[in-house]
């Protein structure tokens, strides 16, 4: 006990002692989460679910905690700490503290996939292969998202080196694009289509399944992996371009990197998920009032953050209203936005500016 | 403990080879005979529950099921539309009635998963569809009689329709006035389907589903009447006819003052009262509506009380609007 708290205390040990507080809380989160939800279910019948459940006749536990439960915590984990992961990594690109993935048009990329997808069907040539027509909103998502950073990556690159500063710009404007192109699907769909557009627009991890989960987790696990790798230059960037530049650290290939890692998880997770906003830019602040700047911390320690804050709100977007659900987005921002004013003003007020 | 890895194993194996659906979402599960516990989702489902005096066994409906008064008393299970799997399944349902609007389909499949079985209706807004939901229902419940003379009810009262003479009437359904934002609602949508029963025509007719409509356009559209719910007609009632539909004072409908509320579910539901709707629809626009006391009874005859209050202010409003 002591000694944990010497860790929290010492400003060395204080960002590792934080990541692997969050590990615990995850893994604590994640148990919380698996034994609640709108039907009653005792830690034994879960654990006994858990243990030899799959595939056993005439159990509807099973079935709840197999198909439902499981892959919802952990695409709710997966997509919080993909978003979470991401913020940490374009704050650092961008060395402003409001970029999240929403910036570099990811999600508005996906969104308008998501709208093509929904008001104009699918493509007739494509309709015949079941797995198109299965997953064609997902996929069309996916497409949107990678097509949106594809042109403000490219307006953004002059000479094969990337403007930060135009890259900012250009994501501003392909945020306004898409978000006109929106409207006008918005403004020509059907009542049933407007009704499944706003539901994407909202956000949920409810639809989760193990397919949806397979699809996520290489493209986020591969991003993990690349934003990792960068974490160390992402340091040395935030002294300025120029002297990264100078202590020798890879900074177009940190840029290109990072907006490819950006692009494949947020855009694979926001295919699945819909549009949820506010863990991108939340938690990796939270992550660094807690354990301090330096981006080899940062960067496990907001993927921790946002998924464990995701997971949290989610439970409380199943727990709210049994047996209906609220949408995970709204919980999100209404639990995220006054606590996160509130650690500004501590920060102020300790800072004593 | 092996156990439970192995267990991982196959399911992230499954995952993998996307196959996960292990526990029979192919297979819808067989609809019991007869079921005990219920959820119904969707106002014009309900209402043929009750219709057919089948409501013992309901244990929850959707919060679009607002008639009966009795129906509104029951567990509520959420919006038809952002249905939850889990939530449903709380309600430890052995048979769910599903309307057409019923969602999302991720929802609905995990329903499946969990083994509920289910019964889905179209979303189709006609006669025929609504005469087929009560013949289904009550086929499901065991009260096939029950469902034919309902069916039967429905068919006298559009047989008793009188043949419009004249012109049709235009009219316009306002969805909402909201902010004197105007949504009014176009072809394919269940209150251009009303209107044209009704042997009215949609002044809206050129575009598909509920849109904005501006001062101009509802002008130029020039309807003879305008049709609003009940819950619209308060948004109405508060801003006062011109500021809450601008534009209204160019058209016939806003000279002469016609505003024909009727209550949503009564006349786009689809139910075992669509015959009466129509009927009533149709009287309120060939401007041969009877008074209050003498209104079709809704459902009189399967001893449930009528909504006389509801009905009496259609009426009423029908007339002074006349």
């Amino acid at each position: 006990m002591a000694r944990a708290l010497a860790a929290c205390l010492d400003w060395r040990t204080r960002p590792r002692f934080f990541v692997v507080a969050l590990a615990v809380a995850v893994s604590l989160v994640l148990l919380w989460s698996l034994g609640s939800g709108a039907m009653p279910l005792g830690w034994g019948e879960i654990l006994d679910s858990l243990w030899n459940g799959y595939g056993r006749e005439g159990y509807r536990n099973d079935a709840l905690i197999w198909n439902l439960r499981l892959p919802r915590i952990l695409m709710g984990f997966v997509a919080g700490g993909a978003l979470g992961v991401c913020g940490a990594a374009l704050q650092g690109l961008f060395r402003n503290p409001l970029a999240d993935p929403a910036l570099i048009g990811v999600s508005a990329g996906g969104s308008l996939g998501a709208a093509c997808a929904i008001v104009l069907g699918v493509p007739h040539f494509l309709g015949g292969i079941p797995i198109v027509s299965l997953y064609a909103i997902p996929f069309a998502a996916f497409l949107g998202a990678l097509a949106a950073t594809a042109v403000v990556y490219s307006v953004a690159t002059w000479q094969g080196q990337v403007q930060v500063a135009t890259l900012l710009l250009a994501g501003i404007a392909i945020n306004a694009t898409t978000g006109a192109a929106i409207g006008w699907f918005t403004f020509l769909a059907s009542d049933a289509q407007l009704r499944e557009l706003s539901f994407w627009s909202l956000g949920s991890v409810g639809g989760a399944n193990w397919q949806s989960l397979a699809g996520c987790v290489p493209f986020v696990a591969l991003a993990l992996g690349i934003l990792l790798w960068y974490a160390r230059p992402l340091n040395a960037l935030a002294l300025g371009e120029s002297n990264a530049r100078h202590m020798g650290a890879p900074v177009e290939a940190m840029k290109r990197g990072i907006i490819i890692a950006t692009t494949l998880a947020v855009g694979a997770v926001v295919s699945f998920t819909g549009t949820i906003g506010f863990v991108g830019l939340v938690a990796p602040h939270l992550f660094r009032m807690l354990g301090g700047p330096d981006h080899r911390w940062v960067v496990p320690g907001s993927f921790l953050m946002g998924g464990c804050l995701l997971c949290v709100a989610d439970v409380i977007a199943r727990m709210a209203a049994i047996p209906a659900e609220v949408p995970v987005g709204i919980v999100v921002s209404t639990l995220g936005a006054p606590f996160f004013l509130f650690l500004l003003l501590r920060e102020k007020r300790r800072s004593g500016g | 403990m092996i156990q439970l890895f192995k267990s991982i194993f196959v399911g992230v194996l499954l995952a993998a080879t996307g196959n996960g659906a292990a526990f029979g979402a192919d297979s819808t599960p067989p609809v019991p005979k007869n079921p005990q516990r219920i959820v119904s989702v969707g106002g014009g489902v309900t209402e043929t529950i009750y219709a057919l005096g089948a409501e013992a066994a309901l244990v929850a409906v959707d919060t679009s099921s607002t008639y009966p008064e009795a129906a509104t008393k029951l567990p509520k299970c959420g919006y038809q539309r952002t249905l939850s799997a889990e939530g449903v399944a709380s309600l430890k349902p052995d048979l769910i009635f599903l309307a057409g609007a019923a969602g999302p389909p991720t929802a609905i499949e995990q329903l499946g998963v969990l083994g509920i079985p289910n019964v889905r209706f179209s979303e189709e807004h006609s006669v025929e569809a609504a005469k087929a939901q009560i013949l289904k229902i009550g086929t499901v419940l065991g009260r096939e009689e029950k469902a034919l003379e309902l069916v039967r009810n429905i068919d006298q009262k559009m047989a008793s329709l009188p043949t419009p003479s004249g012109a049709r009437p235009k009219v316009i359904f306002v969805l909402s006035a909201a902010g004197s934002k105007l949504l009014v609602s176009g072809r394919g949508t269940a209150a251009d389907a009303m209107i044209r029963l009704a042997g009215g025509e949609n002044a809206a007719d050129s575009f598909e589903s509920y849109k904005p409509v501006s001062a101009e356009a509802l002008a130029a559209m020039a309807p003879d009447a305008v049709l609003t719910t009940t819950r619209t007609q308060a948004q109405i009632a508060d801003a006062g006819l011109e500021a809450a539909l601008p534009g209204i004072g160019l058209t016939p409908a806003g000279k002469a003052h016609r505003v024909i509320v009727m209550d949503d579910l009564y006349l786009l539901g689809f139910g075992p009262r669509v015959g009466d709707a129509v009927a009533d629809l149709a009287a309120q626009l060939h401007g041969t509506a009877a008074s209050p006391g003498t209104l079709p009874s809704q459902a009189g005859q399967n001893g449930q009380p009528k909504q006389a209050g509801q009905v009496g202010q259609v009426g009423q409003a029908g007339q002074a609007a006349q």
